[in-house]
């Protein structure tokens, strides 16, 4: 496995734990649960980008 | 016309305090168990799956499961998060699973899933106990 699938699966589940923690509603629970998914692949890459021009 | 509910109203729906003990190891030990016992049974059953997985999927990248050594700090607070995963770390340690290989690529990984698995069943154990407190 890659490490960007293991970064997906890793959000999958927290995002669903949360999603579903947070609201109360099934529709709330997947809308909370996909921006939260969203939000964490999308961090990953920009700061995967911005180590790749500012490396440590 | 709605009215908001009152702190005396919300505490009906409390439950005995030795119900309520009963209720947070069910809810330690296997995730999601307070919920369905609270009548969360949607979430509970979500809990249930995704929390288990977390912690198998940890193993089979190699993690660890740390043992209780505090004169290592940071191995001492990963092993408490382990234990708060239930029955998946009570089973991980009947079955001499976890013991971990440094040099494996997917290591740290494991590690990320086994700790991270274990602290989200604390919110949902402290999730169930607001349920039960009448509070949620």
């Amino acid at each position: 496995m890659t490490h960007f699938v293991l970064l997906v699966v890793f959000s999958f589940f927290v995002s669903v734990v949360f999603g579903v923690l947070l609201r109360d509603h099934p529709r709330q629970q997947l809308r909370t649960g996909a921006v939260m998914f969203g939000g964490f692949i999308a961090t990953a890459l920009v700061l995967g980008w911005l180590l790749y021009f500012f490396p440590l | 016309m709605t009215t908001k509910s009152t702190a005396a109203e919300r505490a009906r729906g409390a439950v005995e305090p030795g119900t309520l003990v009963l209720l947070c190891l069910a809810a330690w030990l296997v995730p999601g168990a307070g919920h369905i016992w609270m009548g969360r049974r949607q979430k509970g059953v979500v809990f249930l799956l995704a929390l288990p997985a977390m912690f198998a999927i940890g193993l089979l990248l190699h993690g660890r499961v740390f043992p209780f050594e505090f004169s290592e700090p940071l191995v001492g607070l990963a092993a408490i998060a382990n234990v708060l995963a239930g029955a998946p770390w009570l089973l991980s340690r009947l079955l001499e699973a976890g013991s971990g290989m440094v040099t494996a690529v997917t290591y740290e990984y494991g590690n990320c899933f086994l700790i991270v698995s274990g602290l989200l069943n604390f919110l949902v154990i402290l999730d169930a106990y607001d349920i039960a407190l009448g509070r949620k």
